[in-house]
């Protein structure tokens, strides 16, 4: 078990050190370096030399990943060239906002989801599933940008409810942040939401017709015992680590969803980055979105591994 | 009225096609169980028995209906019944026992807590109370250290353990009526004939009425009163156990009786022709028709119905049965099969190891295998041209890792197989040449998984005719049409794909695909294991007549001793991966000496209520072979002393040419014997 | 005995099997309703520069932000472009593009998944950890990065595209390969000697087609959803070349009060992802595979 444990945390580990590689190597194959592609016709003389100082870029590749890979463990990105300041000051307020942003359509999302999987699947072919079914294959295919396009449209313009444009400051204080992230939450939950639900829905579905769950009906346990101790712990064991790789994807939604609404978080950093050229913030982007995907996945495991009679005992009896 | 425990009447149930027609898979079926019997309901897949027992609970599975008739349970029925009311029968009135309780048994809950579940819903006991009874369920199917039981998961017991938990948690409402479905399929059989003697003893120590459910006629006649004969999903006979068992009046049980191979029997018995047709291909008719010996053209276009016989308490459904009345015993003609072995040796394996063991790395850089305790050891066999040689024991005896190393697909640890006395071959696959793999062919347990579902009869059996002779074009489709002829197909089944086919005309295809290579030696792993016994006979029956036709050696590998006896001309018992006994059928059949061989016959289930089986050891599950001494040492009866646990018993020769593998004597091993 | 002719069945040709296929798809109605989006726009992609009535490029001061008309249906832009022009041309880059994309992801995805499935053992080990590792890496910051540095090119965006949506049809076709593979059709294959060449495509592929196709169709309606993405981003289609995500992106700034330049693109951009999505889904039912287990990765 504790082996099992152990041997997770390790290829998370290896996961992040490749994604270190792709992402430092694939910003050294394609052309230009850092500091050209970020002074474009600038990139000459004493300005390109003053950069090529600043980001140490006249020593070997790798000595210069070693060196940064060091750094980088201990929280130092380096330096933006937008923002002319240390990465990781750029970053901190930002990590904060979309963690706001992402917890909020997580924590709203999940129980929303688990709660319309379950009914689908219980009343399997009836109303209430062919209406939810319906209801979530749009909200599932339809991209953030419209959806939030459209609830700006209707719920900001038209109703005028809700601010349509987040308009705050970067380092805003979390209630002052509060009413404006409604709509943005509602946009990145609605996609997210939907794919769960239906992942639920199946996943119920195959543990209803399975020979245990008929064989308690034939024991005569009644309907929603029968439900919450034989159905559902089956079920939902197996949705962990889909739902987790849900949130991870979820990350590039954000992304889109934050420039709709104008918000101040990861997923804006990442376009004015990309839209400055900035390389080594996006380095940095890149280690933080992936060690997110890394560790919820890895939580998700860990889970499935605490909760899964099979996997708890497997260990015991070698 | 009052001793009629259950009542079906008039049922029908099925579903609806694709197309949109109503197919029934019960059709109009009326029976009554009475109080304290044991009925018997014996069909093969797809007669619909398992249905019948199913809506016996009010129960009807997902994408099946009611169409009409009732089941009544003290008089009233529950298949319109509210699921409140159905919940007080269920698990209280009438409990299940499942075909599968490895799967049936729910994964994340403690055994414990599943008959704990079923205590609180159908009794008044308080908590201590129950966790008392909890302990006597478990005691009285016969688990080792009830407590220890009560908290493990279902995956960490055996498939016995499995079963008997399963019979505990149906005891625990002391229901009025056990339905059974399929309990002992898939058990090996030792385990199998302990877990019918617990059931027997139960039905008598409590009083239950039983409806037990099997395809295996073995298991129905050691345990019913009265049996119901399913075909096609009709009854077809229904009466007294001793009759049906000895003189069925109905065509297909008659003909089913006579294909059924028995230990007592030395050749193989007669087979019956075609298969059980899929439910709504037939409209009209008896649906017996086509496979029928005593069938007239009025059987062609009316269906007959069932009738009642009062003089012998019996229903049947034909109109010829009098000719079978006329037949005082069902008489089995044999086919003494030929032994056309010669003395030529085909195939030898000399101490022949194999592991499973997980290499250590140091182990993978040298390319060797180390273990001192593995799977399969020490196997010494000689295989002659043109006989069948068959490996028996249960699971984890090792039989089909041998074939696996015959076949190159899994690399021997020590030892040597060699091929027609001069030629070593690789137990991996990539060291042997074209020829080499050519010689040997393979026929797996179940065609559904060995035929691929993507390619047409034509393209199966012309891979190997591609691949070791270059056939093409003219010259291929003749090589096709002929191996089907052989293995009694027509041409025109070379078009269709495997699940167009039935389980017999599948494993046909199989055969004829083996056949295809022009091989010496054919391994048939489980063959006849996975086919309804209507067909297991006609497919015994092609491969011994391809036998004598082409002068191939089998290696015929199974779980089934009746089989075995049936087709082989010699035996090779293994337990725990080592040889215990070797010697021709006939001896190992009558005179069984090693202690092992005799546990094994005696388990036997027969489909005879005189031939009761007996229990000689217990069915213990070993996991792992002991590391010193005798391989069945932990379960053997006749232990003499610490040389058992200490020494390899020996090889000892029999007169009949019997080599045994044990301490004591041969002389006083067949003495004790029966 | 009279037998119903239901269970007999004989070959059918590939042409036939797609006819049935998608006759299967089309009994229903949401299969139906896909399939006829789907046609629609794809009929749309080729005929719409024969029946746009205006030129989609051509800027007019004078008819800035006009509502929709007789004259101009769909209204105007903050250009004068009409939108209905540019509408029923917004969608043929993005429809080609992700098609072809698609098609690259297919292949190298199945291809490679099958080949890992095959070998098992360490390099499948090697393989799927580098392939993880590319998945937890948003595909959106990794295509922005391409498409800033490399341009939004054709050339660089199908193979990006169809390298990044790649990953996890490698992962659907390892495991539906592992499934297969078990199965004693592969292991008598073996045994007589067929060649692992041999044994891919006649015994691994057929089975496990189906699954990667399903897949692949699935990927088609993501990769539209990323590229729509990027093309909002401003990263994708350039100006002034008509595109829906561009299009709903330029006009989201004004639609307090032109609406109909942002609600035309979005009804032609969402019809089209829910089309291929129904189809999808109506194509993995008609060949028995469940998709809803799937997560979008």
């Amino acid at each position: 078990m504790l082996f099992l444990i152990i041997k997770r945390i390790l290829l998370g580990f290896i996961t992040l050190f490749i994604v270190s590689l792709i992402t430092f190597v694939g910003t050294e194959i394609l052309p230009g370096d850092a500091c050209t592609t970020y002074l474009e016709r600038q990139a000459f003389g004493e300005q390109l030399e003053a950069c090529y100082r600043r980001l140490g870029l006249n020593v070997p590749a790798y000595e210069r990943y070693v060196s940064w890979a060091v750094n980088a463990i201990q929280g130092d990105f380096g330096y933006s060239l937008s923002g002319e300041m240390p990465i990781k000051e750029v970053l901190g307020p930002r990590i904060k906002n979309s963690l706001v942003l992402a917890s909020a359509a997580i924590f709203i999302g999940i129980p929303i989801a688990l709660i319309l999987g379950i009914v689908t699947a219980l009343w399997r072919d009836k109303l209430p599933d062919v209406a939810i079914s319906t209801v979530t294959i749009f909200a599932m295919t339809i991209p953030e940008f419209i959806s939030a396009t459209l609830l700006i449209l209707i719920i900001a313009i038209w109703l005028e409810w809700l601010p349509g444009i987040v308009i705050v400051p970067t380092d805003v204080s979390f209630f002052e942040l509060l009413p404006n992230i409604i709509l943005p939450v509602i946009a990145i939950a609605m996609i997210m939401t939907a794919h769960m639900a239906r992942m639920v829905r199946s996943s119920v579905i195959q543990v209803m017709a399975s020979e245990y769950v008929q064989m308690a009906i034939l024991k005569g346990v009644p309907y929603w015992k029968m439900v919450f101790k034989h159905v559902l712990p089956n079920a939902l064991l197996p949705a962990i680590n889909v739902v987790a790789l849900t949130i991870a994807w979820l990350l590039g939604g954000v992304v889109v969803t934050e420039v709709v609404f104008n918000y101040p978080g990861l997923g804006r950093l990442v376009i004015e980055s990309i839209s400055n050229r900035d390389l080594p913030t996006v380095q940095a982007l890149a280690i933080i979105l992936a060690s997110i995907y890394v560790s919820i996945n890895l939580l998700a495991d860990l889970m499935t591994l605490m909760l899964n009679p099979r996997l708890k005992t497997l260990q015991i009896r070698k | 009225m009052s001793d009629i425990i259950q009542k079906v009447k008039n049922l029908s149930i099925g579903f609806k096609s694709k197309k949109g027609e109503e197919i029934l898979i019960l059709k109009n079926i009326s029976t009554k169980i009475k109080k304290g019997e044991t009925v018997g309901i014996v069909g093969e897949s797809g007669s619909g028995k398992s249905t019948l027992a199913l809506a016996m609970m009010g129960y009807v599975k997902h994408g099946l209906y009611t169409i009409g008739g009732k089941c009544e349970f003290n008089s009233s029925n529950l298949l319109n019944m509210k699921s409140k009311d159905l919940e007080k029968i269920r698990g209280r009135k009438i409990a299940m026992i499942p075909q599968n309780a490895g799967q049936a048994l729910t994964p994340n809950l403690k055994i414990g807590y599943q008959i704990d579940e079923a205590l609180q819903l159908h009794s008044d006991l308080n908590e201590k109370e129950r966790e008392k009874k909890i302990s006597e369920l478990l005691n009285k199917v016969r688990l080792p250290s009830p407590e220890t039981i009560a908290l493990r998961y279902p995956h960490e017991l055996s498939g016995g353990q499995q079963q008997r938990v399963a019979v505990a948690m149906a005891l625990a409402g002391t229901p009025d009526l056990l339905l059974l479905d399929e309990p002992t399929t898939g058990l090996d059989v030792t385990t199998q004939a302990h877990v019918l003697e617990l059931l027997n003893f139960i039905a008598k120590d409590t009083g239950t009425s039983m409806v037990y459910v099997s395809h295996d006629l073995g298991a129905i006649a050691q345990v019913s009163d009265r049996i119901i004969v399913m075909y096609s999903g009709e009854i077809v006979l229904e009466g007294p156990s001793r009759d049906i068992l000895k003189r069925p009046i109905h065509p297909y049980t008659h003909g089913l009786l006579k294909s059924i191979p028995k230990l007592s029997l030395a050749g193989l018995p007669e087979s019956m022709p075609g298969s059980q047709p899929q439910p709504g291909i037939i409209q009209s008719g008896c649906s017996f028709f086509d496979r029928c010996n005593f069938s007239e053209d009025k059987c062609k276009n009316n269906s007959p119905q069932l009738e009642f016989l009062k003089e012998l308490n019996t229903s049947v459904r034909c109109f010829n049965y009098e000719k079978l009345l006329k037949e005082s015993q069902v008489n089995q003609n044999v086919n003494k099969i030929k032994n056309n072995s010669k003395d030529k040796e085909i195939l030898n394996l000399s101490e022949v190891s194999i592991s499973y063991a997980k290499q250590k790395l140091l182990d993978q850089i040298f390319n060797r295998i180390s273990d001192d305790n593995p799977t399969v050891k020490d196997i010494n066999i000689n295989i002659k041209k043109g006989e069948t040689i068959a490996l028996v024991g249960e699971s984890g005896s090792g039989k089909s890792t041998i074939l696996k190393s015959i076949a190159g697909l899994l690399r021997t640890k020590d030892g040597l197989i060699r091929f027609d006395q001069n030629r070593n071959l690789s137990s991996d696959l990539k060291e042997r040449n074209p020829n080499d793999l050519r010689i040997i062919q393979l026929i797996f347990q179940n065609p559904d998984e060995s035929l691929n579902p993507n390619h047409t009869v034509e393209e199966i059996i012309a891979q190997p005719l591609k691949l070791y002779f270059g056939l093409k074009g003219e010259e291929l489709n003749k090589n096709i049409i002929d191996l089907l002829q052989k293995v009694r197909l027509g041409d025109f089944y070379m078009s269709r794909y495997p699940r167009q086919l039935s389980g017999g005309e599948k494993q046909r295809v199989a055969v004829a695909r083996a056949f295809a290579a022009k091989p010496d030696i054919i391994l048939c792993d489980e063959v006849t294991s996975a086919l309804d016994v209507s067909v297991q006979a006609a497919v015994l029956n092609l491969l011994q007549q391809l036998k004598e036709d082409f002068g191939t050696t089998y290696i015929f590998v199974s779980h089934d001793l009746a089989v075995v006896r049936a087709i082989s001309d010699r035996v090779a018992v293994l337990y725990q991966g080592r040889l215990c006994e070797v010697g021709p059928s006939n001896d190992v059949y009558k005179f069984p000496s090693h202690p092992y061989t005799e546990v094994l016959l005696g388990a036997v289930l027969e489909p005879d209520p005189d031939i009761k089986p007996k229990l000689v050891a217990e069915d213990i599950v070993e996991e792992k072979p002991p590391e010193k001494g005798c391989s069945f040492q932990g379960r053997c009866s006749r232990i003499v002393g610490d040389i058992c646990k200490k020494e390899i018993p020996p090889w000892q020769l029999t007169d009949g040419g019997n080599a045994i593998r044990c301490h004591i004597p041969i002389k006083e091993l067949q003495k004790e014997q029966f | 005995m009279t037998v119903n002719s239901i269970y007999k069945e004989e070959k059918k040709s590939a042409f036939q099997k797609v006819f049935e296929v998608i006759i299967t798809m089309a009994s229903r109605p949401s299969g139906f309703i896909g399939l006829s989006i789907l046609v629609f726009h794809i009929i749309l992609a080729f005929i719409s520069p024969y029946i746009a009535p205006y030129d989609f490029k051509a800027i007019n001061p004078t008819l800035m932000l006009q509502a929709p008309s007789a004259e101009y249906w769909f209204g105007t832009d903050d250009l004068g472009r009409d939108v209905f022009t540019r509408t029923i041309l917004g969608g043929r880059t993005a429809l080609t593009i992700t098609f072809f994309g698609s098609l690259i992801a297919l292949l190298w995805g199945g291809l490679l998944g099958i080949f890992c499935g095959l070998v098992g053992g360490k390099i499948d080990d090697i393989v799927m950890r580098i392939v993880d590792a590319f998945l937890s890496i948003p595909w959106i910051l990794a295509m922005l990065l391409i498409v800033s540095l490399l341009g939004t090119s054709t050339e660089v965006l199908i193979p990006a595209l169809g390298f990044f949506y790649g990953k996890g049809i490698v992962r659907v076709a390892r495991a539906a390969t592992h499934d297969v593979i078990a199965k004693d059709f592969i292991v008598s294959a073996r045994a007589r000697g067929h060649s692992n060449f041999s044994i891919i495509w006649n015994e691994i592929i057929p089975n496990v087609r189906d699954a990667i196709l399903v897949e692949g169709a699935m990927r088609w309606s993501w990769m539209l959803l990323g590229f729509s993405s990027l093309s909002f981003l401003g990263f994708g289609v350039s100006p002034p070349t008509p595109d829906w995500g561009l299009m709903i992106s330029n006009a989201r700034g004004l639609m307090s009060f032109a609406y109909w330049a942002v609600i035309a693109p979005i009804v032609g951009l969402s019809s089209l992802i829910i089309g291929i999505n129904l189809t999808a889904d109506a194509f993995a039912k008609a060949l028995g595979i469940d998709r809803s287990t799937k997560a979008p990765v």
